[in-house]
């Protein structure tokens, strides 16, 4: 553990470098994220956010920098439920085989879970017979099943209509009021700013711009920043 | 005429230019031409396969064919002042390739017996056998007939007299008779120990003796038998041709010469001459065996039996070689989706080879060419060769499955914790098994027939048994439908179950 806000923080990112071939992805990228954050990364395609977010999950490595992360919980914004499994099983898989959790406790647990995220009386279909929303929950609770104090989430808004944009809103501020850190891609500067405690700007592979939404967001002070609301006003709702 | 003028456009878009020789080519190829139309040419058939003194090509010239029926062939043509020419047809099929009309005359150790007799025209005979038996030399005073073999493996020529005379010992002597394709390896077998005794004509013993050291026959004759010449059944004016200039070499001591030059040459022989010419008609000359033509019901009725018992040889394999394949596949595609890059070359190079060598050169590798060092014993033989065939085809199912199984749930399942193991179990695999269900059913019916294939080591499976029916009662039509009927009640089912799996199990496409 490096320095005293590392040990309170669930998440604390240093001088990260990526880079793919000749191709530098990350050139130094500081972020932290203590425990009801809800931090956005946001930037224009390529800018590296999704990288940011694989890097702290441990499933890409990085050339250079610290990274100091909690147990991690992700969502990914194709969901990648497993197919064969029914939602509560999907639930129910890691906390069974991976820690140990009797299968009716986990049963309970995930049911648990599933109610409070609005999907309870899903459990027994299938991946492929929910909806894009529901599929979310269902992927949320699967990350939270395993008890991470970090959920990461890419772009959670991109399938979502905007009232249940809003419904999911109020379900992350509630689990970051329970005491979780989150951190999430999003293009979708009006979520950001009802739903983000923090923003950070992300342009050619480093941070340009952090802060709070409305003061970010609301008088943007860095060129990219700009250009992305730009982008995102001209963009069809 | 139409595809002859459609073809060789074709032919000249893959690169031949459309030439009259093309042309005259594919219209030889593709016509069968009437035999009134070369009366010039005589076609007589045989197998050439069947090697000395019979048929062999020459060990100098392997493009010139010699062997006392060679010598007989060119006797006949000269003196029907017809040019001979020779048409390869496996020993077995000779009945069924003269009934079609393939060569005039088929020669090449066709033995006299009365269902020969029955579907085709058949000459006088030219040569009398006797069946013998060869044991091993330390053998030799353990067993000196039939009868001492109980519970022994005794192995001969398939639709032979001697297969007739071993299927008969089989019910009076307890002996279990072992058929094989061609006259060779029932020999070196013997020598191996895979079978006690080998039960042939002098003739093809003699030759054995010659190539096997450690052998010895027992002069004594099982029985005996006469070797013709035969002809499709309308054909009788060629065939009483034949007779008379049967009659004249025996008379006038080519036929004779023909077998000395062979040195086959024996006593027996002019007595059967003598026997031939004192007849004035063609006729069988006291010809063990126990054949006769029923009609088709009570061959059904024969056979039957037989052939489930060859069916339930067939599904036992194939599902026995199936569940091999498919733990083996499974190996293998774990190995090269997981495996180091040198686990991976490995695997990588036993697929290509065993799905780019026929799977009929593996079995031949696994019985004959490793006898010397490993000695199995044909079932088990047969079983290995399907499984490790099949399990390349099957692991490349299973590796492009595990491959359809999306990364995204791989990486799903890394954070959650899973292992790499773990995540294989329970998330990859049983997704990358429902994906690979239907081709897996294909290759289980595509088994299901290739299993036939195993006959050639001795395993008489359903199509073999198959065969041997057609063979005795010289007909493919009855015993074709039965055995086409039987792989269709054990692939149909099957079809069925994969497809109410696969309704179960469906998985919806990302």
């Amino acid at each position: 553990m490096a320095g005293g806000d590392a040990m309170t923080d669930a998440l604390t990112v240093r001088g990260l470098r990526v880079t793919r071939g000749a191709r530098e992805i990350l050139t130094g990228v500081d972020l932290h994220a203590r425990a009801g954050d809800v931090v956005a990364l946001m930037g224009l395609s390529g800018s590296g956010k999704t990288t940011i977010l694989r890097v702290i999950a441990g499933l890409e490595p990085c050339d250079a920098g610290d990274v100091h992360a909690a147990k991690v919980g992700m969502v990914f914004q194709f969901h990648y439920l497993f197919e064969h499994l029914s939602a509560i099983e999907n639930v129910t898989l890691a906390p069974a085989h991976v820690h140990g959790v009797a299968r009716d406790e986990a049963r309970r647990r995930a049911q648990t879970l599933l109610d409070q995220l609005g999907v309870g009386h899903r459990g027994q279909a299938l991946p492929r017979e929910l909806s894009g929303g529901e599929a979310q929950r269902v992927a949320i609770a699967r990350a939270l099943a395993v008890d991470p104090p970090l959920l990461l989430l890419d772009e959670p808004t991109a399938s979502l209509d905007p009232a249940r944009r809003n419904e999911l809103g109020d379900a992350l501020n509630e689990l970051a009021r329970s005491g979780r850190a989150l951190l999430m891609t999003s293009h979708d500067d009006d979520f950001v700013r009802s739903h983000a405690t923090r923003v950070v700007v992300l342009a050619d592979g480093r941070v340009v711009e952090q802060g709070e939404p409305r003061d970010v967001l609301g008088n943007p002070q860095h060129a990219a920043t700009r250009a992305l609301l730009q982008m995102e006003r001209s963009r069809p709702r | 005429m139409i595809l002859c003028a459609f073809l060789p456009r074709c032919l000249w878009i893959e690169g031949f230019p459309p030439t009259r020789t093309t042309a005259a080519i594919l219209v030889a190829i593709l016509l069968p031409i009437p035999a009134s139309a070369q009366s010039s040419i005589l076609r007589w058939g045989g197998d050439a396969e069947g090697g000395a003194p019979f048929v062999q090509a020459d060990p100098v010239d392997p493009s010139r064919l010699t062997g006392f029926d060679v010598e007989i062939a060119e006797l006949i043509a000269a003196r029907l002042g017809r040019i001979p020419q020779f048409v390869q047809v496996q020993y077995t099929s000779l009945d069924q390739s003269a009934k079609r009309g393939d060569f005039d005359i088929g020669l090449s150790g066709v033995e006299d017996i009365p269902a020969r007799r029955a579907a085709l025209a058949a000459s006088v005979p030219y040569y009398e056998f006797r069946e013998v038996m060869t044991v091993r030399e330390a053998d030799r005073d353990l067993y000196r007939s039939l009868e001492d073999l109980r519970g022994r493996r005794v192995a001969t020529l398939g639709g032979t007299i001697a297969y007739e005379l071993l299927l008969e010992a089989e019910r009076t002597h307890g002996i279990t008779a072992v058929s094989y394709d061609d006259d060779v390896h029932p020999y070196t077998d013997l020598g191996l120990g895979r079978v006690d005794a080998v039960v042939l004509d002098n003739v093809l013993a003699d030759r054995a003796m010659r190539r096997n050291a450690g052998l010895h026959t027992h002069p004594e004759a099982q029985a005996t038998g006469h070797y013709i010449i035969i002809t499709a059944i309308e054909n009788t004016a060629l065939r009483d041709e034949v007779d008379v200039i049967l009659r004249d070499a025996m008379r006038d001591g080519v036929l004779e010469s023909i077998f000395r030059t062979w040195d086959v040459w024996n006593d027996d022989q002019p007595q059967l001459f003598a026997r031939v010419l004192a007849q004035s008609t063609a006729g069988t000359l006291g010809t063990p065996g126990t054949l006769s033509s029923p009609g088709t019901l009570s061959n059904v009725v024969r056979y039957l039996p037989s052939l489930l018992r060859a069916a339930v040889v067939t599904l036992v394999l194939s599902c026995l070689a199936m569940a091999l394949a498919v733990a083996l596949g499974i190996a293998i595609a774990v190995g090269r989706v997981y495996g180091g890059s040198l686990v991976r070359l490995s695997l990588m190079v036993y697929v290509e080879v065993m799905r780019g060598t026929p799977l009929l050169l593996q079995l031949f590798v696994i019985y004959y060419g490793l006898a010397s060092v490993i000695r199995l014993p044909a079932f088990l033989a047969a079983l290995l060769g399907l499984a490790l065939n099949y399990a390349a085809f099957e692991s490349e199912i299973y590796r492009s499955a595990l491959e359809a199984v999306p990364r995204g749930q791989l990486d799903a399942a890394r954070i959650l914790g899973f292992t790499n193991g773990q995540a294989l179990r329970l998330i990859r695999g049983p997704q990358a098994f429902r994906l690979a269900l239907a081709p897996m059913t294909n290759d289980f019916v595509a088994l299901l027939k290739d299993s036939s294939l195993v006959s050639i080591l001795t395993v008489v499976e359903l199509t073999k048994q198959t065969q041997i029916f057609a063979t005795n009662i010289g007909s493919w039509l009855v015993p074709g439908i039965l055995c086409a009927t039987l792989y269709l009640a054990m692939s149909l089912p099957l079809g069925h179950l994969a497809r109410r799996l696969e309704a179960r199990w469906r998985v919806a496409t990302p």
